[in-house]
C-alpha cells in the first residue's frame, strides 16, 4: 500500500538463559555459549530429560519502581517487566511526556503463568475418590480453598503480562495478548505493527515472555517425545540441523520490543534502530501433531511477509547480494522441524536458498516457547547493528538432506541489512517477520 | 490524518454454543421467552462453592462427535471441551453461513483456503482434573503424598502421550483451520472475556488490510470447570447461590442490589467477510461490522491494584469504535454491554457508558446476555456480537430479566419488543484491563 506508515524499533530488552541485557548475551551469543544445564527449579533427576536453559540470578527489583503492585507477579510476568523496562529505557520514552499514554498500545504473546503445582497437586490428592475413579467435588473444593491462594491462581491468566506491563508503564491503548504457542510473540509483533500502520496506536511494547520449565511443562513435552532427551552434556543436547538432533530443549525468559511510528519516532528526535518491513501469518490447516511435510505453511508465511517487504526472493541485489542477509530459523532441533524448515527455505527462496545463512540460538539458549520469535527478532537487529552472525552450536554431522548454510558453530563476520525471522507454532500457525537496516 | 477508503466487513454466519445448545434458534427463543440456562451445576459435586450453579452445556446436548467428519474423530481425543465448543461452533458458522469447506468430504470449497483465515479466542484452558489426579495417584508416596521422583520415573507415564495438546490455548484455532482448511493468516488471543471481541476485531483489521477474504471468527471457554470456579470466586466476580433462591434470578447486571456473577459454557465462531466477495457469492449478509476499538486500563478489579471507577478507558474503546464506524455516539440504537451484575465490574462500566451517551444513556435499550448464558470467558464477547447481529437481523430487542431500580441505564426487566436497530454497540472488558468495542450496523 503507497504511503504507508513506516514501523521503526526504537528499544529492545530481553532476559534470556545467557544473560540479563543486549551487551552480555549478544557477546555469549558470538562466543557459541550453552545456557543448557541440570534444572533446579524442581526435582527432575528421574524425568526423561532433566535439563534445561534457565534464567539464572535474575532480580526484578532491579527494573520495576514499585515493586508492591507487582508483587504477586508470576515468574513469566518478572521476566516481561526486566524486558520491557530495558526496551523502553532505550526507546527515551521514559522522560516525562515523550508519549501519550492513550496512543500507546501492547501486544505480547506471552504465556501462561507456572501452576502452583504443590498445592494444587495436593488439591488433587486430598479430593481424589479412589472406590469411585474421580474427583469428590466437595471434598475437592474444601482442599482447593484451603490449599490454593487467590493471586497465584489469577496470575496464571496469559492477559496478566500485559496488565502488569500497562500498570507499569501507564500504557492505555489497544492491547491484546496472542497465544500461538513457539510463534506467538513474533505473531504479536507483526500484528502490532499492523496495528501503528492504521493508524490506532503511535507507539506499541510488544513481544513475549513465558516459562514451561516446571513440573507439568516438563512432562508435557516429555509426553510429547519432543525434548531431548541426550545423557551426556546438557550443553551439548541442542543440536539444531545436526544428523544427530533429538529435540529441542526447553528455554524460558522473554524479549521486549518498542515499535514506533517513523513520524512519530522522528518528531521526537529518537534513532531507529530498525525498520519492520514486512510480517506475514499462516496456518499450516494440516495435523495437530505434523508439520504440513511440504513446509506449505512455512513458506507461505515467508513469502507473505517477503511481498510486504517488497523483496522478491529470487532476485539478486546490485551488489551480488542475496536479497535477504541472514534467517534466524525456527530451528527447534526436531527432526521434523529441521528438515521442513529447510525445505520451505529452499521453497521460497529456489536457488538463493544456498547463499543466505540460517542459524538457531535456540542452539545456545533453548526454546524460549511464546518468548522465542522477539528474542530472535532482537537476534536479528543486532546481527544487522554488529555486522555478525550468531552461529548454531553443536552442529557436528551433517545431515545429508540438510543442505544450507547453519553457520556451523562459530559466529561470522558480514555484512548484514536484511534479516528474517520464522516462527512456528505447534499446530500449525506460522509466522514471519522481516526486518531491516534503518535507512531514511 | 484521513483514513484510505476501506472495504466493508460484514457477518455472514452465527455460530453461537452455550448452555442453551449450538444454533442460534434455541438461544434466541430462549432471550425472546426472558428464560435463563443458569442452575445448579450438574457435571459434577460443586456444592463445596458457595457459588454452585451456572449455563452449563452438557454432554447429552452438545457431542462434539457429531460436529466434525467421520475422518476427524480420531482427533476429538484431544480436545478440551473448550476446543469441542470451537469446533461445534465453527461447523455452525459455516453451515449458517452457507460455505463449504474441506468438512463436506468431496465437496469444492467455496473460499480458496490461502484466503480463509481464524482468529478464535481462548481461556486458560485447565486440565481436567480427574485425568490428571488418576495419573497423579499412582505417584504417591509412603506418605500418601505426591512423590515427584517416581512420577518422572513412571507416573507420568499414565498421562495419554498428546495429554499437553489438549491445553494449548491455540488448539482451539488450529482443529478449526485443519477441519474447514484454513491457510490464512490464524491468531489465538488469549485476553480473559475480552478474548473473542479482540479476536473479532483482528479478522475485521486482516479482511481490511487484504490478507483475507472470509475468517472464522469468536471464542470460547468451558467455564463450568472446578479451577475456573476456584479461580472467578477467588477473583471476587462470583455471587453466592443461597439454597432457596433460583440461581436463574442472581444474576443482576447494573442493578443496585447486584451480587456478582455466575458462570457459562459456550461462545461462538461467526463468519466475517469481504463485502464484495461475500456479495459475489450470493451470500446474505446478516449485519456489517462497521467500528472496533481496544484500549487497557490498569487492571480494574486485580486484586491489590486499584480499580479505575471512572470507566474512561472503556470510554476511549467505544469512542474508537464510533469513530472507526464514521458514527457520533446519537447514532446509537442499542448496547450489549458487558453487563455481568458484579458490582465492581458494572460500575466502571456504567460511567463509560454515561460519559459516552450523557442523558441519552438512560434511554438506549440495553441488551442482556450474561443473565441467559453466564459468563464465558473467552466466548462471553463472541455470544455478545452474535446476539447483537441477531437483534439487527430480526429488528427485535430480546426480553431483559433480574435486574430492577437500575436509574442510570435501561437495563430493568422488561419483555421482548420489535425495534427499528440501526447501530448496536457492543462493549467487552476483562479482568485484567482489556476492553473492545464493536459497531454492528444493519445492511442496508
Amino acid at each position: 500500500m503507497q504511503n504507508e506508515p513506516r514501523i521503526v524499533i526504537t528499544g529492545m530488552g530481553w532476559i534470556t538463559p545467557l544473560g540479563h541485557d543486549l551487551a552480555s548475551v549478544w557477546s555469549n551469543l558470538m562466543a557459541g555459549a550453552s545456557g543448557m544445564a541440570p534444572i533446579d527449579r524442581f526435582d527432575a533427576r528421574t524425568f526423561p530429560t532433566s535439563f534445561a536453559a534457565q534464567v539464572r540470578n535474575f532480580d526484578v527489583t532491579r527494573y520495576v519502581k514499585d515493586m508492591a503492585v507487582h508483587r504477586t507477579a508470576g515468574l513469566n510476568t518478572c521476566f516481561a517487566l526486566g524486558a520491557a523496562r530495558q526496551a523502553w529505557e532505550q526507546s527515551g520514552l521514559s522522560k516525562s511526556g515523550a508519549v501519550n499514554a492513550r496512543r500507546a498500545g501492547i501486544y505480547l504473546g506471552a504465556g501462561e503463568g507456572v501452576l502452583d503445582t504443590e498445592h494444587y497437586f495436593a488439591t488433587n490428592i486430598a479430593g481424589w475418590d479412589e472406590a469411585a475413579g474421580m474427583i469428590d467435588g466437595r471434598r475437592w473444593a474444601e482442599a482447593a480453598l484451603r490449599e490454593m491462594t487467590a493471586l497465584r491462581e489469577i496470575e496464571q491468566e496469559p492477559n496478566m503480562p500485559v496488565s502488569h506491563l500497562a500498570r507499569e508503564f501507564g500504557l492505555r491503548g489497544p492491547a491484546y495478548n496472542c497465544l500461538t504457542a513457539c510463534a506467538a510473540s513474533t505473531q504479536a509483533i507483526g500484528e502490532a505493527c499492523t496495528i501503528l500502520k492504521r493508524g490506532d496506536a503511535d507507539v506499541m511494547l510488544s513481544g513475549g515472555t513465558h516459562t514451561m520449565i516446571h513440573m507439568l511443562g516438563v512432562t508435557g513435552f516429555n509426553r510429547l517425545t519432543a525434548l531431548s532427551t541426550s545423557k551426556g552434556d546438557p550443553t551439548k543436547a541442542s543440536r539444531p540441523f545436526d544428523r544427530d538432533r533429538d529435540g529441542f530443549v526447553m528455554g524460558e525468559g522473554s524479549g521486549m520490543v518498542v515499535l514506533e511510528t517513523l513520524d512519530h519516532a522522528s518528531a521526537r528526535g529518537a534513532k531507529p534502530l530498525a525498520e519492520v518491513v514486512g510480517y506475514g501469518s499462516s496456518a499450516d490447516a494440516f495435523r495437530i501433531t505434523d508439520i504440513q511435510p511440504e513446509g506449505r505453511g512455512a513458506a507461505a508465511s515467508m513469502t507473505m511477509a517477503l511481498r510486504q517487504a517488497g523483496i522478491d526472493p529470487h532476485s539478486t541485489r546490485a551488489d551480488g547480494r542475496a536479497p535477504i542477509d541472514y534467517i534466524s530459523a525456527h530451528g527447534t532441533g526436531t527432526k521434523e522441524n529441521d528438515s521442513i524448515e529447510t525445505k520451505a527455505v529452499k521453497r521460497v527462496f529456489a536457488h538463493n536458498a544456498e547463499r543466505i545463512p540460517m542459524s538457531s540460538v535456540k542452539s545456545m539458549m533453548g526454546h524460549l516457547i511464546a518468548a522465542a520469535g522477539a528474542v530472535e527478532l532482537i537476534t536479528c537487529v543486532m546481527a544487522i547493528e554488529e555486522g555478525m552472525l550468531p552461529p548454531t552450536i553443536n552442529y557436528q554431522t551433517p545431515d545429508p538432506s540438510l543442505d544450507l548454510d547453519y553457520v556451523p558453530n562459530v559466529a561470522r563476520r558480514a555484512k548484514v541489512d536484511v534479516c528474517l525471522s520464522n516462527s512456528f507454532g505447534f499446530g500449525g500457525q506460522n509466522d514471519t517477520l522481516v526486518v531491516s537496516r534503518w535507512a531514511s | 490524518m484521513p483514513r484510505p477508503e476501506r472495504c466493508r466487513v460484514v457477518i455472514t454466519g452465527l455460530g453461537p454454543i452455550c448452555a442453551f445448545g449450538v444454533g442460534i434458534q434455541p438461544l434466541w427463543s430462549a432471550l425472546l421467552e426472558g428464560r435463563s440456562a443458569i442452575a445448579p451445576v450438574r457435571r459434577w459435586d460443586a456444592s463445596g462453592f458457595a457459588s454452585n450453579a451456572a449455563a452449563e452445556l452438557l454432554l447429552d446436548t452438545f457431542d462434539v462427535k457429531s460436529a466434525v467428519p467421520k475422518s476427524y474423530r480420531k482427533a476429538t481425543k484431544v480436545m478440551a471441551r473448550d476446543i469441542e465448543f470451537a469446533v461445534g461452533a465453527a461447523q455452525e458458522a459455516v453451515r449458517d453461513a452457507g460455505i463449504v469447506t474441506r468438512a463436506t468430504e468431496g465437496a469444492t470449497p467455496t473460499i480458496p483456503p490461502d484466503r480463509f483465515g481464524c482468529q478464535i479466542g481462548a481461556g486458560l484452558i485447565a486440565a481436567d482434573v480427574d485425568e490428571l489426579t488418576a495419573a497423579l495417584w499412582t505417584s504417591r508416596g509412603a506418605d500418601g503424598n505426591f512423590d515427584i521422583a517416581h512420577w518422572g520415573e513412571t507416573g507420568m507415564t499414565n498421562l495419554t502421550p498428546l495429554w499437553l495438546l489438549k491445553y494449548l490455548p491455540n488448539m482451539l484455532s488450529c482443529h478449526v483451520t485443519i477441519i474447514h482448511d484454513c491457510q490464512g493468516p490464524s491468531n489465538t488471543i488469549t485476553c480473559a472475556e475480552a478474548s473473542a471481541g479482540l479476536s473479532c476485531g483482528e479478522s475485521m483489521r486482516v479482511i481490511q488490510r487484504g490478507d483475507a477474504d472470509v475468517c472464522l471468527s469468536g471464542g470460547a471457554e468451558c467455564r463450568v470447570h472446578p479451577m475456573s470456579m476456584l479461580r472467578q470466586g477467588f477473583a471476587r466476580r462470583l455471587a453466592a447461590t443461597p439454597t432457596g433462591v433460583d440461581p436463574a434470578t442472581i444474576t443482576r447486571p447494573f442493578a443496585p442490589d447486584a451480587t456478582g456473577g455466575l458462570l457459562g459454557d459456550g461462545g461462538g465462531i461467526v463468519v466475517l467477510e469481504n463485502g464484495a466477495t461475500a456479495a459475489a457469492r450470493g451470500a446474505v449478509a446478516l449485519a456489517e461490522i462497521a467500528g472496533f476499538g481496544a484500549s487497557q486500563c490498569f487492571c480494574p478489579d486485580t486484586i491489590g491494584v486499584e480499580v479505575n471507577e471512572t470507566g474512561e478507558e472503556i470510554a476511549m474503546a467505544i469512542a474508537a469504535a464510533l469513530d472507526d464506524a464514521g458514527i457520533t455516539a446519537d447514532a446509537i440504537d442499542a448496547i450489549v454491554p458487558f453487563g455481568s451484575g458484579i458490582p465492581h465490574v458494572d460500575q466502571p462500566e456504567a460511567a463509560a457508558l454515561v460519559s459516552v451517551f450523557g442523558s441519552r444513556a438512560r434511554s438506549i435499550p440495553l441488551i442482556q446476555v450474561m443473565p441467559f448464558v453466564g459468563n464465558c470467558g473467552a466466548g462471553a464477547g463472541a455470544l455478545a456480537i452474535i446476539v447483537g447481529a441477531q437483534a439487527i437481523r430480526t429488528q427485535t430487542l430480546p426480553a431483559r430479566i433480574n435486574t430492577t431500580g437500575c436509574t442510570a441505564l435501561d437495563a430493568n426487566v422488561t419483555p421482548a419488543r420489535a425495534a427499528t436497530l440501526k447501530n448496536v454497540l457492543v462493549v467487552i472488558t476483562s479482568l485484567g484491563g482489556q476492553n473492545a468495542a464493536i459497531v454492528l450496523r444493519a445492511v442496508a
